[in-house]
C-alpha cells in the first residue's frame, strides 16, 4: 500500500536541500573571492567583499550589525554569524535540523552524513579560527557535492526525493541569478578594463562562483562578458544554469503532480518562468537591461517558491478542510 | 599491555559475569576471553569507536533547558552483560503472566470494577492515583488490549533472586538503545558473539508493526508513529522505530479528526490513519478532553478514538497498573485474574497511606529506599543507607505531609556487572528492563536494555542520574550455555 508523503516531511525535504545548497554556494562565491585577492591589485581590493553580501540579500542585517564591508566582517557574517540566518553555519544547522525531522524518510547515509558536518561544523565555530579559511570551504562545498551524491544514490527517487531535487534547484537558480546581476553590474562600468588581464580575471572569478570555469571554456574558449551571461543564463546542459534549473524544477515538479487531477498554481507559475527563459536570448536581454532580465526572473522564481508552498505545503490542506467542513454541516443539515 | 580480568573482584555482590573471582559464569567464557586477549589500547579504542559510533549517527537524547540544543550520547559500556538460558525461561513466563494480569486489572478498573467489590485492593488507592484517567471509563479498547507495549525493570539481589522493582505501562523508552547497542556489540565482538549463541532481538519492530496492525478491523491498515517532535528527550527513538517499521512518523500538527476520523495532511489530500503508536502522554493528547493547552495534541482525537475509528496504543490510562503504590497489590491482582501465584516476585513495599506502614518507615529510614509515586527518573527518591540525617527529617516532613505519595522498600544490594573505568575493569550496579509486546499473543523479546549506575557505589540506574547502558546477552539453550568455563 502506498502511503502519500506526508505535507510536513515534503517541506522538510524541499527546505533541507535548498539550506544545503545554499551553504554550497556562499561557501564558494567566499572562496572564489579570496582566490580573486591574490590576482587583484589593493586599492580596489576593499569594493570586492561588498557585492558577496548584496548577493546574500541580507545587505540590511549586515550594516545594522557591521559597520563596513570589510573582508572579516562579511566572512564572519556569510559563515559564522549564528544571528544571520542565511550564514553557512545557520543554513547547515537548518539542514540538519530539517534532516531530523525527516530521518525515518532520508537514507542513514544521508542523515549520517549531515550529522558529521554538524559535528564538524561545531567543533570549527568552537575553535572560531578565521584562518585556514581555504579548508573550510573546501570542506562545505565538499559536504554539499556528498550530500548531492549521496542523495542520488541512496535514496529512491520518488515524490520525496523530487521535492528534494525542486528546493535544490529552486536555491541553484536564485544563487545563479543574483552572482551574475551583482558582478556583472558592478563589472561592466570598467571599461578602461576591457580586454585587459584583469577583465578575464574578474569574468574568471565570477565563472567560478557558479563552478562554470571550465565548462564555459569548452563552449566559447575567449572569455567575454555577454557569452558568459549567455552561458549561466541560457545554457543547455550546464546544471547551473537558469535554463537547467527551470528545466529540471519542471520535471521534477511534473512527476509531483503525475496523479493529480487539477493543475496545481505552483505548475502555473512554473511554467510561466519557464516561458521567459524559452522565449529569450542574450542579445535581446542585452539591449534590454541584464539587471531588468534577472529582476523579472527572481520576481517569478519567489512567486514559484510561494506557489510550491501553497499547493503541497500548507494552503491545500487548509481548503480542503474547509470544503470538507462544508459537506459536513450540509450533510447535517438534511 | 592487556587489561584482564584477573584482578576484577566481585566484592561479595552478585555479579552478572563472574560466578566468583576469577571465575566467569556459565558461558560467559568467550566474551571474558576475547577481552582478555586484547591489548588494552584496543579495548579502549572498541569502546571509543562504539561511542563515536552512537554520535556520529546521531542516536542521542536532548539535554533539556540547553539554548544549544546540544544532544548527548547515554553513555554505553561495551561489556555484555550476560542472562542465562534459564534464568531467561522464568523471566519470559514471569512477564507474559504479569503483563496479561495487569492488563486485565486495567480493564476492569475502568469497567467492571469487579476487584473493588471483591475487596482485593481498595477502590480509592487506584481512582485517587495520579495516573487515574476518568476519560478511560467505558473505554473497551480493540480486542480488549490496552498495554500493548511495555517495559518493566527488574534487579537482582545479592543472592541472585530476580525482582520486579517496577511496571512501565505507558509506551516506555529505551528500546532503540537495546536495538542499536546490539549492532554496535556485533561489530565490537563478533567472534565471541557467535560462540555464545546470542538469542537474536531484531525481531523487534516486526513484532511491534505486526502487534499494531493486528488491532484494525482493516485488512491493510495505515499505522503511525506519533510523536511530539524534535525536541522531545526521545525522538531519535520514535524517528527510529518508524524507520525501522517503514511507517509515517506524524507530529500533532501533521493530524486533523474530520467527521470522527483521524486524517493525516499529505502533499496530495487527507488520508485516514488506522493505528496510533503514540509517544505522546495521555495529558497531551487531545486539548478537547486533557490539558486545554496543549499544542502537541489533536482536538477531537478521543471522541475518533471511543467511536473506535482510531485505535491508540498504548490505551488512555494504562497508568494506573504502574503506580508505584499499585504495585504493592500486583501479587494479588495476579491471583485475582488468573488463580495462579506470581512467577516473579515483588519487593515487599510499604504504603505510607497505611498507619501501621507509615510508623513503621519513619522509624526505618535509615534503612528503607522511600520513593515518591508520582516521579519517575530516579527522581524524588530517598536511599536511606546513603542519606544524611538531614535527609531523612526533610524527607520524613514530605511523607508526613502526603503518605499517600509515598512507599517505602528495603534497600536491595543489586546485582553488578563489570565496566570499563579508566584503565580498570569495576563492578557497577545494574537492572534489566526487557520489552514486551502485545498483539496477538503476548511477546517477550529475548533481550532487553541493561542500565548500569556508573557512579561507584550507586544504587540509582536512571540516565538522569549519570547511568548508562549495557548489551544484553540472552543465551540461548542449545547454545554452549551449559558448558562449564574454566
Amino acid at each position: 500500500m502506498v502511503v502519500n508523503m506526508l505535507s510536513r516531511v515534503a517541506e522538510s525535504l524541499y527546505w533541507l536541500s535548498r539550506y544545503v545548497e545554499r551553504a554550497e554556494n556562499v561557501a564558494r562565491f567566499i572562496h572564489v573571492n579570496l582566490h580573486l585577492m591574490l590576482d587583484y591589485p589593493e586599492e580596489v581590493l576593499a569594493r570586492q567583499w561588498e557585492p558577496l553580501v548584496t548577493t546574500s540579500g541580507d545587505e540590511k542585517d549586515f550594516f545594522n550589525r557591521y559597520d563596513a564591508a570589510t573582508e572579516d566582517n562579511v566572512i564572519r557574517f556569510l559563515t559564522f554569524d549564528k544571528e544571520n540566518p542565511n550564514s553557512i553555519v545557520s543554513c547547515l544547522n537548518a539542514a540538519r535540523e530539517n534532516a531530523r525531522m525527516v530521518r525515518d524518510t532520508i537514507s542513514s547515509e544521508m542523515w549520517e552524513h549531515l550529522n558529521h558536518v554538524y559535528l564538524d561544523l561545531k567543533k570549527h565555530s568552537r575553535q572560531k579560527k578565521i584562518d585556514d579559511l581555504h579548508g573550510f570551504y573546501t570542506n562545505v562545498k565538499n559536504a554539499g557535492h556528498l550530500f548531492v551524491g549521496l542523495m542520488e544514490t541512496t535514496m529512491s527517487h520518488s515524490e520525496g526525493w523530487h521535492f528534494a531535487r525542486l528546493g535544490r534547484v529552486m536555491e541553484r537558480a536564485d544563487k545563479t541569478a543574483r552572482i551574475l546581476d551583482v558582478r556583472y553590474f558592478m563589472l561592466l562600468p570598467a571599461v578602461e578594463d576591457v580586454d585587459t588581464p584583469f577583465d578575464a580575471i574578474l569574468w574568471g572569478a565570477l565563472l567560478k562562483s557558479t563552478s562554470a570555469f571550465e565548462m564555459y571554456r569548452k563552449r566559447f574558449h575567449r572569455i567575454y562578458h555577454k557569452n558568459v551571461a549567455d552561458f549561466l543564463i541560457f545554457d543547455d546542459y550546464f546544471p547551473r544554469s537558469l535554463n537547467y534549473c527551470i528545466n529540471t524544477a519542471k520535471k521534477s515538479l511534473k512527476f509531483i503532480v503525475s496523479d493529480f487531477s487539477e493543475k496545481t498554481s505552483a505548475e502555473y507559475e512554473l511554467n510561466k518562468l519557464y516561458e521567459i527563459i524559452k522565449d529569450g536570448n542574450i542579445d535581446q536581454v542585452v539591449n534590454n537591461g541584464l539587471h531588468e532580465f534577472i529582476d523579472i526572473f527572481q520576481f517569478n522564481l519567489n512567486i514559484v517558491g510561494r506557489e510550491v508552498h501553497n499547493s503541497f505545503f500548507s494552503m491545500k490542506n487548509e481548503k480542503m478542510v474547509e470544503s470538507m467542513s462544508q459537506v459536513q454541516v450540509s450533510s447535517t443539515n438534511e | 599491555m592487556n587489561l584482564k580480568f584477573d584482578s576484577y573482584k566481585t566484592e561479595g555482590f552478585f555479579d552478572e559475569v563472574f560466578a566468583a573471582d576469577g571465575q566467569p559464569r556459565n558461558g560467559a567464557a568467550p566474551i571474558v576471553n576475547a577481552i582478555n586477549e586484547l591489548p588494552i589500547n584496543d579495548l579502549l579504542k572498541r569502546q571509543k569507536a562504539a561511542e563515536l559510533a552512537l554520535l556520529q549517527s546521531g542516536i542521542t537524547f536532548n539535554v533539556y533547558g540547553d539554548n544549544e540544543g546540544e544532544e548527548k550520547i547515554f553513555p554505553f559500556d561495551i561489556i555484555p552483560r550476560i542472562v542465562q538460558a534459564k534464568e531467561w525461561e522464568r523471566i519470559e513466563k514471569g512477564l507474559k503472566q504479569r503483563i496479561e494480569a495487569l492488563n486485565l486489572f486495567v480493564n476492569d478498573v475502568y469497567n467492571s470494577r469487579k476487584i473493588f467489590r471483591d475487596k482485593i485492593i481498595p477502590e480509592e488507592l487506584v481512582s485517587g492515583a495520579d495516573s487515574f484517567r476518568k476519560q478511560a471509563i467505558n473505554l473497551n479498547p480493540p480486542k480488549g488490549i490496552w498495554i500493548h507495549i511495555s517495559g518493566s525493570d527488574l534487579i537482582r539481589d545479592e543472592k541472585g533472586d530476580f525482582f520486579v522493582l517496577e511496571d512501565n505501562l505507558r509506551c516506555p523508552s529505551g528500546v532503540s538503545y537495546m536495538l542499536e547497542n546490539r549492532a554496535v556489540l556485533k561489530k565490537t565482538f563478533p567472534k565471541a558473539f557467535k560462540t555464545m549463541n546470542v538469542r537474536p532481538i531484531n525481531v523487534y519492530p516486526d513484532r511491534l508493526l505486526a502487534a499494531l496492525q493486528f488491532l484494525s478491523k482493516k485488512e491493510n491498515p495505515v499505522v503511525v508513529v506519533l510523536t511530539p517532535g524534535i525536541y522531545n528527550s526521545a525522538y531519535y527513538e520514535h524517528s527510529f522505530l518508524a524507520q525501522q517499521m517503514g511507517i509515517q512518523l506524524v507530529e500533532g500538527r501533521d493530524l486533523v479528526v474530520l467527521n470522527d476520523t483521524v486524517k493525516m495532511k499529505t502533499t496530495k489530500g487527507f488520508e485516514t490513519v488506522d493505528v496510533i503508536y503514540r509517544r505522546i502522554d495521555d495529558d497531551f493528547l487531545d486539548p478537547e478532553e486533557f490539558n486545554p493547552t496543549s499544542l502537541l495534541g489533536i482536538p477531537g482525537i478521543m471522541k475518533a478514538y471511543r467511536k473506535g475509528n482510531v485505535v491508540l496504543a498504548n490505551a488512555i490510562g494504562t497508568g494506573v497498573a504502574d503506580d508505584k503504590a499499585v504495585y504493592a497489590y500486583t501479587p494479588q491482582i495476579i491471583k485475582y485474574y488468573l488463580g495462579e501465584d506470581p512467577i516473579l516476585p515483588i519487593l515487599p513495599t510499604y504504603l505510607c497511606s497505611d498507619k501501621k506502614s507509615l510508623d513503621h518507615v519513619l522509624s526505618n529510614l535509615d534503612k528503607l529506599v522511600v520513593k515518591s509515586v508520582n516521579m519517575s527518573g530516579g527522581y524524588g527518591m530517598l536511599i536511606g543507607p546513603m542519606s544524611t540525617q538531614k535527609e531523612r527529617a526533610s524527607f520524613a516532613e514530605l511523607i508526613k505531609e502526603k503518605p499517600r505519595d509515598y512507599i517505602a522498600q528495603p534497600t536491595i544490594n543489586l546485582s553488578r556487572a563489570p565496566v570499563i573505568c579508566g584503565k580498570n575493569f569495576v563492578g557497577r550496579h545494574v537492572d534489566l528492563r526487557p520489552y514486551v509486546l502485545y498483539g496477538e499473543d503476548i511477546n517477550v523479546i529475548p533481550g532487553g536494555l541493561t542500565r548500569v549506575a556508573l557512579k561507584a557505589g550507586s544504587l540509582v540506574v536512571n540516565s538522569s542520574q549519570g547511568g548508562g547502558s549495557k548489551d544484553t546477552w540472552i543465551l540461548s539453550e542449545n547454545g554452549n550455555g551449559g558448558e562449564h568455563a574454566k
